[in-house]
């Protein structure tokens, strides 16, 4: 090749680099600043941010928004939080939900929607991960980031060899340093995901919450599925619940949270706080590794003809058939979980009592859509609102 | 420990940002053009996180 082609060569290939720097580029930037918008229901007393509880937070990026809901009577405290894993809509969805419907008659409600906001600002494209999510409203389309397991490597990077988990020093997978929801019970010192769950830990002893329950949602092929993960603490509320919910609504088990497993929530919030703590998890197909085609419909939808052949072949740990598993079903589910956990909670702890009203059922979110219960911001005063 | 990490995660951009230049020389000077395509390949993740993007 002589000079000249070889120079066409290089600047044609440097050209198209840059073209396909320039375009994803865009695109990525656009995702990582995207920001949801939401209804602050009348329920909400007041919106704190998650730096108030530990300044060290202050101004990053996960220095999540908090709800706040006061009763009108007291009693205890429950908290909810969504998008530990971004990756699992449901949880913040749910935890949405919460911001935008529930009334508070007894005790008190904090939310988070993004507990690990930096893990909602990058996805997965190696897997062919969607970049965003739509939800439909009776006012039109609502767009959500789709997220990651993990936080972002642009706020935290490099990861170690070994994560040695604070302060148990058990050792745990690489990148699970970056994994929210195995970093509790966090670590001032530390990383930005390990300060973020100090920071809720702090949350937690500061308003002296007695139920807390993180959001999540399972691949079929794990065997943690359809369940609420309980600390020792909370077996009989767990129980409980489960039982009626099994009577009234869905399947649901009951799982003990394992003593020797460190980082997660439902074993070091209970361990390292007053709380009780609670995981919930919903199967959700698109986390699969057996799925085929995945993007937004895999998503919302739970249909996939690759993960209903596994389940035919009694490969996973929860059924899957023509229905899939929708979101709206995942959500319902969520939702009703957690309003049974603060009855059965009241119940048994009646000078703690937690009533919560005005928040729709399993049966009425899937009979509704999630998307009905959201409201049209652009119909609410500024001061009503919210950004994620 | 945060210090550590800070210094680190500077260090590591600043080798991403060194290891580009380089694909960059070797794309100007490379006789190959199957070379040169190749470094252009190369260089877009380096690119993308020095400019933190991605």
């Amino acid at each position: 090749m002589n000079n000249r082609s070889l120079f066409i060569v290089k600047i044609v290939a440097f050209t198209l680099m840059l073209v396909a720097i320039v375009w994803a580029g865009i695109e990525f930037y656009n995702h990582r600043n995207f920001t949801e918008t939401v209804v602050l229901g009348d329920g909400v007393s007041t919106v704190k941010k998650l730096s108030d509880y530990y300044p060290g937070l202050k101004d990053s990026v996960n220095d999540c928004n908090i709800y706040i809901f006061e009763g009108k009577e007291p009693g205890g405290t429950l908290m909810v939080i969504g998008g530990s894993h971004p990756e699992e809509p449901a949880a913040n969805l749910t935890a949405e939900l919460l911001v935008e419907t529930a009334e508070v008659e007894v005790g008190r409600l904090i939310v988070a929607i993004r507990a690990n906001r930096s893990a909602s600002t990058v996805t997965r494209p190696g897997d062919a991960y969607p970049l965003y999510y739509t939800i439909p409203t009776p006012w039109g389309e609502k767009q959500y980031r789709m997220g990651d397991r993990w936080t972002n490597p642009l706020d935290a990077w490099p990861d170690p060899e070994v994560y040695v988990h604070y302060p148990s020093k058990q050792m745990l997978a690489y990148m699970d340093i970056r994994n929210f929801n195995r970093t509790w019970p966090g670590y001032a010192n530390g990383t930005l995901t390990e300060r973020t769950n100090f920071a809720f830990m702090e949350l937690v002893r500061a308003e002296n919450v007695d139920v807390f329950i993180d959001l999540h949602e399972a691949e079929l092929e794990y065997p943690v599925i359809s369940t609420i993960v309980a600390h020792q603490k909370g077996t009989n509320v767990a129980a409980m619940t489960s039982m009626m919910l099994n009577a009234t609504e869905f399947k649901i088990g009951m799982e003990y949270s394992p003593k020797s497993l460190h980082g997660l929530s439902h074993r070091e919030v209970g361990d390292h706080s007053q709380a009780v703590s609670y995981l919930l998890e919903t199967p959700e197909p698109l986390l699969d590794r057996v799925r085929g085609i995945t993007d937004e419909h895999l998503l919302l939808t739970g249909k996939d003809p690759f993960v209903q052949k596994a389940g035919e072949y009694g490969l996973l740990y929860e059924k899957i058939d023509d229905d899939g598993w929708p979101i709206d079903v995942r959500v319902g589910r969520h939702a009703s979980t957690v309003l049974e956990l603060a009855q059965s909670w009241s119940d048994l702890n009646p000078d703690r009592s937690i009533r919560v009203s005005n928040v729709p059922r399993y049966a009425e979110v899937i009979e509704n859509g999630i998307g009905f219960y959201f409201a049209n911001p652009a119909n609410v005063p500024s001061q009503r609102l919210a950004y994620e | 420990m945060t210090f550590l990490n800070t210094l680190i995660n500077a260090s590591y951009y600043v080798l991403s940002a060194a290891v580009s230049l380089i694909l960059i020389r070797n794309i100007v000077k490379t006789r190959d053009a199957q070379e040169a395509v190749l470094y252009c390949i190369i260089l877009m993740p380096f690119l993308l996180r020095v400019f933190h993007i991605k």
